[in-house]
């Protein structure tokens, strides 16, 4: 269904390329020189806390925002200045911005009704979408009528029948209760397999972003901060902001300036060996295969050590009790000191 | 709600304070202001053949209903009724397209828009009889003729564009603009995305503008008096009548008025229920 055969995309150096973008609202700036190369039918998720610039840079690359600087590639065309259907992309928005008046056969059709296609063709193949997404049944149905995880199944295929050589998600999975979120995720990551695409995500929950992309690009104040392959920026989180954000890390002053030390590989014992640090226990939270104990020390920033069960039950603590948080020197990662 | 009373609640449940009372009292003394003359008027519009313009009833009958298509002496009924409908409706058509034009324009600020925003509203606030005064001032400086179609339907419409604009920008206010940008992305034009996207999604907000232009115009006294030239319109003929002569048809003719009014407001109720249940129903039935 992708587009992976057509003449010219055997060049192409990447999908979607961004070269020195940036977006001023008035005095304000919104990305900051931001370039990114992502590579062929891979999935790519924007990172970062809200306002830090990740919907508008999608939001360019859709071409519903215009570029105040920098150009934007796609497959080796420069689309900056493109309206947004010439570009190859489809975009599947955070409140799905079904059509409330049409059906939901008539929406997803809605782009070949407006490039001439006959009513019979483009039912036929907007029928062929609706199965893809398993919405067959609902074909008649106004978006009204429909669960927010079945509006979400209609907007995609909306966005997929263009065959759009990206995809650009926002937030897709916000409006979802946990159930449902994690079960829309497999199956975005099913669809980007079996069409060989590839999808721009942009979420700020850094699970939906481990658990999707190839490649997670972690922002802040318009900028990049990081990305990589998802076990890359958590196994070695370039910055403070970074391993904060991704959290399952302890910040901690190092010897050398500030060290991130994942908090399931600190235990709770006694100052014998590695590195340590003091403090009370301030809560103790069990999730099933591990429990976290949170400590309040002296840096005034919480630090916490995520104990498998049967360890935290053969030496239990309570809230309160003075404890010593242990960590091999060995899983001590040094912190840059970028500004984000 | 409660058996036994022995909550404290139920105490506080019991009875409404006093000041419910006397504010209830006072609503309904304010209904009974509101349609008690018009009641009055409706009761005696079905007056008798010999009956008079104040009670008792002499028997009842349709005759004053009849009286009123029956061209007087002194008021064309049916003709000054022609003449509003028509004027209420290019009143309301004029204004649906402007006043839409102007919500979707306004949805970004533009330099001077906050001025060209109030100079568009103000006349809301100027005295009405004073601008069909200087309408017509103005018409015969310049040496044309007030008529229906040019001078009152000017004078009018400073008094619908602004409310109609007003109600847009509120109907607008409301509307999504990521449904804009989905049609965009959809390879829709510009003219396309107005047709099949913005425009029927806004369709109630401006069904119900052109509903209240038209009402507003088809009972517009102040504006239309002194401008209309010769040929008046329905609440213009209705005022000359009650001034020269009194007969129970005044009241078949506020009977009717009425009703017409009360038609326009249902049928376009019922328009505006009808897209809103579509469109939100979530009965699961196919």
């Amino acid at each position: 269904m992708g587009r992976s055969d057509e003449a010219g995309s055997a060049a192409a150096r990447f999908d979607v390329e961004l070269v020195a973008v940036t977006k001023r609202f008035g005095t304000v700036v919104a990305v900051d020189g931001l370039s990114l190369r992502v590579p062929h039918r891979s999935y790519c998720c924007l990172l970062g806390p809200s306002g830090c610039g990740k919907t508008s840079t999608l939001r360019m690359i859709a071409g519903h925002e215009a570029v105040s600087d920098g150009d934007i590639l796609i497959w080796d065309r420069n689309v900056t200045d493109f309206p947004p259907l010439r570009r190859g992309t489809a975009m599947m928005f955070q409140n799905y911005a079904l059509f409330p008046h049409k059906s939901c056969i008539d929406n997803v059709a809605f782009s070949l009704k407006m490039r001439g296609v006959r009513k019979a063709e483009r039912h036929a193949r907007a029928h062929k979408f609706l199965t893809l997404v398993q919405m067959e049944g609902f074909a008649e149905r106004l978006p009204g009528q429909l669960s927010g995880g079945q509006q979400q199944r209609i907007a995609l295929a909306r966005a997929l029948i263009n065959q759009p050589q990206v995809l650009l998600l926002d937030e897709p999975l916000s409006a979802l209760d946990t159930f449902l979120r994690v079960q829309m995720r497999t199956e975005l990551r099913r669809l980007q397999r079996d069409l060989g695409i590839t999808f721009i995500h942009v979420t700020h929950a850094q699970d939906e972003a481990m658990a999707l992309a190839d490649l997670v690009v972690v922002m802040d104040n318009g900028r990049i901060c990081q990305m990589g392959a998802p076990h890359e920026v958590f196994d070695r989180p370039a910055s403070a902001f970074v391993a904060r954000f991704i959290g399952g890390h302890n910040v901690l002053p190092g010897p050398r300036g500030p060290i991130a030390v994942r908090a399931d590989r600190c235990r709770l014992g006694s100052a014998s060996s590695g590195s340590y640090l003091r403090g009370h226990v301030s809560t103790v939270e069990y999730q099933g295969t591990v429990v976290r104990v949170a400590l309040a020390t002296e840096l005034g920033e919480p630090v916490s050590a995520i104990v498998p069960d049967h360890a935290f039950f053969a030496n239990p603590v309570n809230p309160g009790e003075y404890v010593t948080l242990v960590w091999s020197e060995s899983d001590a990662h040094p912190l840059g000191a970028t500004v984000c | 709600m409660m058996v036994g009373g022995r909550s404290h609640a139920a105490g506080a449940g019991r009875g409404r304070p006093w000041t419910f009372y006397a504010l209830a009292g006072l609503f309904g003394l304010f209904l009974l202001f509101l349609y008690g003359p018009m009641l009055v008027i409706y009761l005696l519009s079905f007056q008798g053949p010999n009956g008079g313009v104040t009670f008792p009833m002499v028997g009842t009958s349709l005759v004053w209903f009849a009286d009123i298509v029956k061209p007087g002496q002194m008021a064309n009924i049916p003709a000054s009724f022609q003449r509003s409908i028509a004027l209420a409706t290019v009143v309301s058509l004029v204004t649906v397209v402007i006043s839409v034009a102007a919500g979707l324009g306004f949805r970004r600020r533009f330099a001077g828009s906050g001025v060209l925003f109030y100079l568009a509203v103000a006349s809301l606030v100027m005295p009405s009889l004073l601008v069909g005064f200087g309408i017509g001032l103005g018409f015969r400086v310049l040496g044309l003729d007030a008529s229906l179609f040019t001078s009152a339907l000017g004078a009018q419409l400073t008094w619908t564009l602004p409310f109609g604009m007003f109600a847009m920008f509120a109907v607008v206010n409301r509307f999504d603009r990521s449904y804009e940008e989905a049609a965009s992305d959809l390879g829709a034009s510009a003219w396309q995305r107005l047709i099949y996207v913005t425009l029927p999604i806004l369709m109630p907000g401006i069904i119900g503008v052109g509903m209240g232009a038209f009402t507003l115009s088809y009972d517009e006294y102040a504006r239309t008096t002194l401008v209309i030239g010769t040929r008046n319109t329905l609440p213009l003929e209705i005022y000359a009548l009650i001034s020269s002569a009194t007969s129970p048809t005044l009241f078949a003719i506020g009977t009717v008025t009425t009703a017409v009014s009360f038609m326009i407001i249902g049928v376009t109720l019922w328009a505006i229920y009808r897209i809103q249940r579509r469109r939100a129903a979530s009965a699961p039935s196919l």
